[in-house]
């Protein structure tokens, strides 16, 4: 059980800071306009230089590799779901770190994303 | 209703809804399929001890040599590509849980694919989650403008 811990602790907040480096990566290139597959190329270069996004998928690997980790103890239907408490850490880090105006009702969302995460847990075998 | 905040521009405005939906649909398609595909691979290998650097790098070659984890990866990378996408001009808060939706196909697949055992408090769960999303999902994408 313990495991579970450690291992859903890293996918979330791995995942979650490894998604924030990545958005505030994504807004410093700008909008994307243009979906032509030269032009993607050329974005994803862009990307590339950017040191945030090098942290995010730092992040994100580790966390990649926790989640395999949970998929090897646990059914997908559980360790998915359960991964969703990425919200809460979501709706905080978009506010605290990226200067997101989250309002009630997404905060009235993420509560309700809570109480389910918590009733799959408990379902656990 | 979708709050616009830039009323001379509303066009520009209801394109940039279609992408966004676009994209989320991309990204609500090959995430629960890149999990349930790491899943199976994940359940051939069995569970991941690391008791030694020998057991370590034995558990590594099983996992990369499973073709079910290669395809779980390239859906994964697939949805990380649109996710990207998406969060280069919609807000973190507003995608992260709008594809929340892909939660609920997981279960699903879990259930009807690798006929896992969905026990009634789960699926409680899994419609709350989906609740959530539906709530959130009724926010404008973007609360802050140009960074």
């Amino acid at each position: 059980m313990l495991k579970e811990f450690v291992l859903l602790f890293l996918i979330v907040f791995a995942g979650t800071g490894g998604e924030l480096c990545v958005t505030r990566a994504m807004k410093k290139i700008g909008e994307v306009k243009d979906f032509r597959p030269a032009a993607l190329l050329r974005t994803i270069i862009r990307v590339l230089g950017v040191g945030w996004m090098w942290l995010g998928v730092a992040l994100m690997a580790v966390a990649f590799f926790s989640l395999l980790g949970m998929l090897s103890l646990e059914n997908v239907s559980f360790v998915v779901p359960v991964t969703a408490l990425n919200y809460v850490a979501g709706a905080l880090g978009g506010k605290f770190f990226l200067g997101e105006r989250v309002m009630g009702r997404r905060w009235a969302g993420v509560a309700l994303v809570c109480i389910g995460v918590t009733c799959v847990f408990f379902s656990r075998r | 209703m979708v709050h616009v905040d830039d009323p001379h521009n509303s066009k520009r405005h209801s394109g940039r809804h279609f992408k966004t939906y676009f994209l989320i649909l991309l990204v609500v398609i090959f995430s629960p399929l890149g999990n349930v595909l790491l899943s199976t691979g994940m359940k051939e290998v069995g569970p991941m001890t690391f008791h030694t650097a020998s057991e370590f790098f034995g558990v590594f070659a099983q996992v990369f040599t499973s073709a079910a984890i290669w395809l779980g990866i390239a859906s994964l990378f697939a949805y990380f590509i649109s996710y990207m996408l998406v969060l280069s001009w919609a807000d973190y808060s507003y995608v992260q849980p709008a594809t929340a939706m892909g939660y609920v196909i997981v279960a699903l697949l879990g259930h009807f694919v690798l006929h896992e055992t969905v026990t009634p408090l789960r699926w409680i769960g899994i419609s709350l989650i989906f609740l959530g999303v539906l709530v959130v999902g009724h926010t404008p994408p973007r609360t802050t403008e140009h960074s």
